[in-house]
């Protein structure tokens, strides 16, 4: 019998709830027991009934009350002339005000310039993850929904080729995380080797994964492959680290692929009976041999041989992928390999292998579903669409790059209300930090919804709508935003804070108005059983009383017809069967099979470059103290990491004059900014390691600082619209550079 | 009455600053007051090419090992929040058996 979820009296009560953003993280639930007391949160705790996190919790959770009660919060709506954009001159007004005043604007920007006048800009891994789109496509009924990232860098591009290939929701490790008794369940085997490839799961818990049930298993027998320019703490526990130079995976993974079938090291049941294309393939890749790999990846040749081997012989084993898949042009193709080396080592759907699981499910599939509320000529002809057809199917968003080209130009068609939606797009994801800033400035008006003072909010908010975070609100935790979610989580309101709503309420509050036809409840809760009941069997209430729900996990789905809506054996793909020659690469005009290429910017591909650029340059490694631009201003946060870090070998560092803890200049073609050296032999020699997404909250708010979101903001080195053929992926992870030695932050 | 200390299981400590944190919280320390803090050795590499990189939580003279939340039943704070789970409360008998049982980068500190 589990703890009630509410025990104590009216004013002194602890609450048991799951926790998602804001504070900035990704829906994976931990476990959390809130001590209220007077209104006021006075303790957090883990809780340790909870099935993934058994009481643990992060930084980031632990120090939520300096979130919570900051002073740069957003508690109230607040409006600013629009004459005095990156001034600190805002006005608190009413949501009615708010409300009102949204309607007014949305009404005739549509009667000037169509539904398409207006845009929404999104942002990660909160739960604006799940609402933004809701919010352009139910609400405001404009296509215009995006995130400022070029090649929709992140996550996309991996549920794309895992679409393409397997017709599946996110391949995720096993982790036996849909088991109430997790690792001692029968049925589960822990992983004999995973392999973690371009990606920090300790520190990003990235999109629905509890970081540590990789050391969890570890101490179980699980042992470590890493795949990553940098030997990472994980790495130090290891069997094998291929530190590959980056923007080069896929040639290593190709490569691996063919020792495994050269070896006879696949699975033969797997491959004969639930793939399409092995022939295909295995005549693919005899181009890519393990010397030609070690070649091109400065991987040596002995370490890919024997990290091959073990993974392929092992029993059972697994495969994580990161963002460094999304994070370079040739990354679907990258995506490829990995996919291609878990089907042929019959890793999927397996006790410790991958897990399978339906494209999308509650509302992660609402999200979707609700771009019928857009006229479908307006979706058709969504920016970018007639460059890239695939997006059409692949991507629900439009395209980062053509989107940024049509703020700039009106052509093809004039946007001028901009909604920014828990986005920091130029103190964080874009590209081309400056171009964006402009951008948004040609607004008529720009609505920031936010839970912080950001430079977006500041530089150009209108109007400033508060977001709450998890404990001000009702709702639920969808882990992988309903792309494989061992566990769905209640988010319990305990607390009130100004007035911030949820995202959700926000929406439903103005769909109401703008689109009730869309809008049919009249409370979260009502929401949230339409949500629950026909698709889990139980009502919100009921899951707040819980707190947590696991749903069954089947293995071996595939082979019982689990996994088509048919009800076919196979895979929802056009074959039925794992893809290794893709069909759909092939429809959208791509190579089906996969193949190598080097970044744009590379010591092979731009040698003159490189002479002047001497080092590859790869971003963005995560920190635990940090959800990408948020958390720089939590004292107990920011005293733990209080600078942004690039990493550089000690060779590379006495060559270009860095010491450790100087500050650096990092500079290439494209722009410059500073961060401060950490001098390390774990950063692979010839590549350096530079931090994502800071800015100074401590500085000067308003035009032109801007907490200074230029100075350590390594975007400011990236191109614009260098994508991949299919658009997605964008060399975030893998450009030129050069370092040297600079006073300070200042110039 | 037997003393009471903290095992800590290095090989598995990954320095995610937890402990930190809910010692801080646990005992309303400001910013810049630690309850317990990690010092790290490393990363160098060995000439076999592994890695010494260990992460080792260290209490301060302001630990009293959680005695408010011992009395209640419950462990420490840092050691009910640890992301790895590499820390243990107990008396130096029992925690000097886990130790043996462990055999390696494990040790015990009494703050």
């Amino acid at each position: 019998m589990s703890t009630p979820w509410k025990t104590g009296t009216d004013d002194d009560f602890v609450v048991r709830t799951t926790a998602w953003s804001a504070p900035g993280c990704h829906p994976v639930g931990c476990g959390v027991k809130l001590h209220i007391k007077d209104g006021k949160l006075v303790g957090v705790e883990g809780d340790e009934e909870s099935p993934i996190t058994h009481g643990r919790l992060c930084v980031r959770c632990l120090a939520l009350d300096e979130y919570l009660y900051h002073p740069d919060r957003i508690l109230y709506p607040m409006k600013r002339a629009k004459e005095d954009r990156g001034k600190d001159k805002f006005e608190r007004i009413t949501w009615d005000e708010a409300f009102d005043t949204i309607v007014d604007w949305v009404t005739k920007t549509r009667e000037k310039y169509g539904y398409q006048g207006v845009a929404v800009m999104g942002g990660t891994g909160r739960e604006a993850t799940l609402f933004y789109p809701v919010l352009s496509y139910a609400v405001l009924q404009t296509p215009n929904c995006g995130t400022p990232l070029s090649g929709a860098s992140c996550y996309g591009p991996r549920c794309t080729v895992t679409n393409y290939l397997m017709g599946a929701g996110y391949p995720e490790i096993d982790h036996a995380a849909y088991f109430p008794d997790r690792y001692d369940n029968p049925e589960f085997e822990v992983p004999e080797y995973i392999i973690i490839w371009g990606k920090t799961p300790l520190e990003s818990n990235a999109d629905g994964f509890f970081g540590h049930a990789i050391t969890d298993m570890m101490k179980r027998g699980t042992k470590i492959i890493t795949v990553d320019p940098r030997v990472t703490w994980l790495g130090s526990r290891a069997e094998y680290n291929l530190q590959v130079r980056p923007g080069t995976d896929a040639a290593l993974g190709l490569a691996m692929i063919n020792l495994i079938i050269e070896e006879d090291l696949y699975d033969h049941e797997f491959v004969e009976n639930w793939t399409y294309g092995f022939d295909e393939l295995k005549e693919r890749v005899k181009e890519y041999t393990v010397e030609r790999a070690a070649d091109i990846t400065w991987i040596p040749k002995e370490k890919i041989i024997a990290a091959t081997r073990a993974f392929a012989k092992a029993k059972n084993a697994s495969i994580q992928w990161g963002v460094a898949v999304d994070q370079m042009s040739n990354g679907l193709q990258m995506g490829q390999t990995i996919l291609d080396l878990a089907a042929l080592t019959g890793n999927i759907d397996n006790p410790g292998g991958i897990t399978l699981a339906p494209k999308a499910s509650l509302t992660g599939k609402w999200r979707y579903e609700t771009i019928r509320w857009v006229n479908p000529e307006l979706v058709q002809n969504r920016i970018g669409n007639d460059v890239y057809p695939a997006n059409r199917s692949a991507l629900t968003n439009l395209l980062a790059d053509p989107y940024l080209e049509a703020l700039e130009t009106d052509q093809p068609y004039a946007v001028r209300l901009m909604w920014i939606n828990s986005c920091n797009p130029y103190a964080c994801p874009g590209a081309v930090p400056e171009r964006w800033h402009d951008a948004f400035l040609r607004m008529d008006y720009v609505i920031v919804q936010e839970a912080f003072m950001t430079p977006a909010a500041m530089g150009l908010a209108d109007l400033l709508l508060p977001v709450s975070t998890y404990p001000e609100r009702d709702g639920i935790v969808l882990p992988h935003f309903g792309r494989n979610s061992p566990m769905v989580g209640a988010m319990n309101k305990v607390i009130a804070i100004g007035e911030a709503k949820s995202d959700f309420e926000i929406c439903l509050t103005l769909g109401r108005r703008l689109n009730p036809e869309a809008w049919p409840w009249e409370t979260v809760q009502e929401f949230l059983d339409f949500q629950l009941v026909p698709n889990a069997g139980f009502t919100f209430e009921e899951l707040r009383e819980k707190v947590y729900h696991q749903p069954h996990y089947e293995y071996y789905k595939y082979k019982k017809g689990l996994c088509r809506a048919d009800r076919e054996p196979g895979f929802e793909t056009v074959t039925g069967l794992f893809e290794l020659r893709s069909l759909q690469f092939e429809a959208w005009g791509d190579d089906p099979l996969p193949y190598f290429m080097e970044p744009q910017y590379s010591p092979n591909s731009t040698p003159e470059l490189y002479e002047e650029f001497p080092l590859v340059l790869t971003t963005g490694g995560r920190k635990i103290t940090s959800f990408h631009s948020e958390h720089r201003q939590i004292p107990s946060l920011r005293e733990i990491d209080p600078w942004p870090i690039v990493q550089i070998n000690p060779v590379d560092a006495e060559k270009y004059g860095i010491v450790d803890g100087g500050w650096v200049g990092i500079e290439n073609q494209f722009g410059k900014c500073r961060q401060k050296a950490e001098v390390t032999p774990t950063i692979m020699p010839g590549v350096i390691h530079a931090c994502h997404a800071w800015w100074y909250p401590e500085q000067d708010q308003t035009e032109p600082n801007q907490g200074g979101y230029k100075k350590s903001n390594i975007n400011m080195l990236m191109p614009h619209f260098h994508v991949g053929p299919l658009y997605v992926g964008a060399p975030y992870k893998c450009l030129l550079c050069k370092v040297y030695p600079v006073q300070g932050l200042e110039e | 009455m037997s003393k009471q200390g903290l095992l800590i299981d290095y090989e598995y400590c990954s320095g995610c600053h937890s402990c930190e944190v809910a010692c801080r919280k646990e005992l309303g320390l400001s910013v810049g007051e630690w309850g317990i803090k990690i010092a790290t050795i490393g990363p160098w590499q060995h000439d076999d090419e592994s890695w010494e990189w260990n992460h080792i939580p260290i209490p301060t003279k302001l630990c009293d090992l959680c005695a408010d939340r011992v009395a209640q039943g419950k462990k420490p704070a840092c050691v009910h929040h640890c992301l790895a789970f590499c820390m243990e409360y107990g008396t130096v008998e029992e925690l000097s058996k886990k130790m043996e049982e462990k055999g390696t980068k494990v040790f015990m500190v009494l703050p």
